[in-house]
């Protein structure tokens, strides 16, 4: 007898597209995958909609609208597993940049008639509304780890993403260190691992678009930032970027704004 | 025929980017009302980019869209670049094309292979394509992975790349380098003119209108970073003279601004402008395959977009050949400057057409206030009006099949709903 394909949804919250589109930039592997499974619901890419429920769902983007807030649920009773993929599914993105401030000035700067915008005032990540199965990292996500991911549900074993530090990977590498060569400011020792040290490799300091790793100690490397003499403003900045409303990442963000002086 | 009222409606567009709906109401077979919805939730750019330092503008405005980062970061770039006084040039001024035409390669074919030609043939998506066109598909995944590897090497990854900068890169790389992509390049390029003749084979429903067509023009170039805004009937201006001429409106059932020449209303951006307006600068080999493409030098239906789309991506793998051939390592990754106040404007061509963007910043480099308009928000007017006019002439076809051809004019766009909202939902209601 023919076994039935599993059957997987994309599903898509406040986000650029761009972690769903490193499944269309699997080039090698697509067509391959696609035979399979089912793909029952990808808007981006087709028309076709089966209904649920899923095996599995790979969820894209962040909570930031009331109706998001009701239809995530919806995507959860409908799906037997649910993977959260990128930084705004698990820690809300870059327009969790909001929560820090009054949304409502934000609106008004963007739109001319506040009144036709409906829109909750945080950006939140998928696991602070429904259990999430699994957390895929990155801004956007490593596209060979999707497909470890996607394949290892499918098989029902864990998937193999390494919990370590970028830094890690990047000695891996071989880089010279651009921190202590060159004096960059690099979030390389929090960061999650999963790009193979991209920044680095180009002579740049790592920015934390994979989000903190496990345990990382975010304030000893915010310590030692200051005392090689980086601002606290510049410190701030760079913990409060993509992944901002990450608990380890925002603690240490908030940490160098009440060292700011008043003003 | 039975005068009728009727809705289309189209709850999720579907082989878009970001999320919009289509709604359009017939009454006794008039078109009533058209509205293309974009429910994409805004994300506030232009808000928080207040307040974060000149740096930053490339990366963070990569993250508007997954789908073109590189437009992003070139406008970013550029108009900071006004607003510190400075200039990039040669090497590193190609390096920049070379990225862009990455980017239209990748971008394009997504698009023509993926989204587009689906609809053409009568498949929900490429995948049920590939059952019986499997090498059809196989080839326009490969020509996306070249424009994908040229994204990569020069940029460090395909989304987002990490190694654009203010003043050009953060590394360069050496010639020898780029040896492995001119092999892939020149197989890039006759899969390019494959899909030229292959495009322009699909039985295109006849739809000439007489458009806006708005793009950048420079005397030297097919444009991508640099260039006069112009259109097909007189403007002429630079890019800081944008906001004096274009005006955004904000409509109630969208998240998306629409975009407007102030005193003329709708336009067009994107290829098909490009196109129109450019024509001559093009390859000899782009000029070419246009030509026996019966598409010659102008093409005024948008159900054809998909032919010049693929013309691009021919001339995308010339330009980047020809940029690869003539390259020689800078000496710098890039230029030196001093940090000063300013207000900067540029425009750029992302693969959908221009894409403005103003920066205000202060002597310390932090963004005062940010303002972009992204290619979408500028053709959605132009679509809303694509359906006013295609609907009433295909008022005797089933409603499923009308539906789908309505969904099509959208995608002849390629809209991108994230870019657009810094956001699309469509339905059509025939009562
Ligand atoms: S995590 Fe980054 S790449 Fe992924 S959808 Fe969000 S903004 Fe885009
Ligand atoms: S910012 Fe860090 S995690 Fe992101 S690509 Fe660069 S090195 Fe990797």
């Amino acid at each position: 007898m023919k076994k039935k394909k599993p059957k997987i949804a994309v599903w898509k919250f406040a986000s650029c597209d761009g972690c769903q589109l490193s499944l269309l930039d699997c080039e090698d592997e697509l067509l391959t995958v696609a035979d399979e499974i089912e793909i029952a619901n990808f808007p981006e890419a087709s028309r076709r909609v089966l209904k649920g429920p899923y095996d599995l769902s790979l969820v894209e983007g962040s909570i930031t609208t009331p109706h998001d807030e009701e239809r995530i649920h919806q995507v959860r009773r409908s799906s037997k597993y649910l993977i959260t993929i990128g930084a705004c599914a698990t820690a809300g993105g870059i327009q969790a940049l909001r929560n820090f401030k009054d949304v409502n000035e934000f609106i008004s700067i963007v739109y001319a008639n506040p009144t036709y915008i409906d829109t909750l005032e945080t950006s939140t990540p998928i696991s602070s509304h429904v259990p999430v199965d699994f957390e895929l990292r990155g801004c956007p996500i490593n596209k060979m780890q999707l497909v470890e991911v996607i394949s290892a549900f499918l098989k029902d074993r864990k998937p193999v993403t390494p919990p370590h530090s970028t830094c890690i990977e990047c000695k891996l590498k071989g880089n010279v260190c651009v921190m202590v060569a060159q004096g960059t400011m690099c979030l390389g020792p929090v960061t999650h691992a999963g790009c193979d040290a991209i920044c680095p490799s180009y002579n740049r300091g790592c920015y934390g678009c994979f989000g903190p790793k496990e345990t990382p100690n975010t304030a000893s490397l915010g310590d030692w930032l200051g005392e090689q003499g980086t601002g606290d403003p510049e410190i701030l900045r760079v913990f409060r970027g993509f992944n901002a409303y990450a608990p380890s990442f925002r603690k240490e963000s908030e940490r160098h704004e009440e060292k700011k002086p008043d003003h | 025929m039975k005068k009728k009222n009727r809705t289309i409606k189209v709850d999720y567009l579907a082989r878009v980017e970001g999320e919009g709906a289509l709604h359009i109401e017939i009454k006794e077979n008039q078109v009533s009302d058209v509205k293309l919805k974009i429910f994409e939730p805004p994300r506030f750019f232009e808000a928080f980019l207040r307040g974060r330092d000149f740096k930053e503008a490339p990366d963070i405005t990569a993250r508007i869209c997954g789908i073109c980062p590189v437009a992003y970061q070139m406008s970013a770039v550029h108009a900071m670049e006004k607003a510190l006084g400075i200039q990039v040039q040669g090497p590193l001024r190609d390096l920049r094309r070379l990225l862009y035409c990455g980017e239209w390669i990748e971008s394009h074919t997504l698009h023509i292979y993926m989204l587009h030609a689906p609809d053409f043939l009568g498949y929900e998506d490429a995948v049920q394509m590939a059952k019986d066109h499997k090498d059809v598909v196989e080839r326009g995944l490969q020509l996306k992975k070249v424009g994908n590897e040229i994204v990569s090497l020069v940029g460090g990854r395909e989304i987002h790349p990490v190694n654009v900068k203010v003043g050009g890169f953060y590394k360069v790389l050496a010639k020898t380098e780029f040896d492995h992509l001119k092999e892939r390049l020149k197989w890039a390029r006759d899969a390019a003119l494959e899909t030229v003749k292959w495009s322009s084979r699909f039985d295109f429903p006849a739809f000439d209108q007489d458009y806006e067509y708005v793009s950048l023009s420079h005397p030297d170039e097919y444009p991508f970073n640099e260039g006069r805004i112009i259109s097909n009937k007189g403007l002429d201006i630079e890019a800081q003279e944008f906001e004096n001429n274009f005006r955004e409106d904000h409509v109630e059932y969208t998240n998306a601004l629409h975009s407007v020449l102030i005193d003329r209303g709708s336009y067009f951006v994107g290829p098909m402008a490009r196109f129109n307006l450019n024509f001559d600068q093009l390859s000899p080999l782009a000029k070419e395959s246009a030509k026996e493409s019966g598409i010659g030098d102008h093409c005024h239906n948008p159900f054809q977009s998909i032919v010049v789309r693929s013309i691009e991506v021919l001339y995308a793998c010339d330009e980047a050949l020809r940029i690869i051939e003539s390259y020689e390592k800078p000496d710098q990754p890039s230029v030196d400057f001093e940090i000063q106040e300013g207000v900067g404007a540029a425009c750029t061509e992302a693969p959908r057409g221009l894409l403005y963007h103003r920066y205000k910043i202060d002597e310390e480099g932090q963004i005062l206030d940010a303002r972009i308009i992204p290619p979408t928000s500028q053709n959605q007017k132009t679509i809303e009006n694509d359906l006013w006019q295609f609907v009433p002439k295909h008022l005797d076809l089933p409603q499923e099949k009308l539906t789908w051809q309505c969904e099509q004019a959208i995608r002849n766009y390629d809209p991108c709903i994230s870019c657009a909202t810094h956001f699309l939902k469509l339905d059509i209601v025939r009562s």
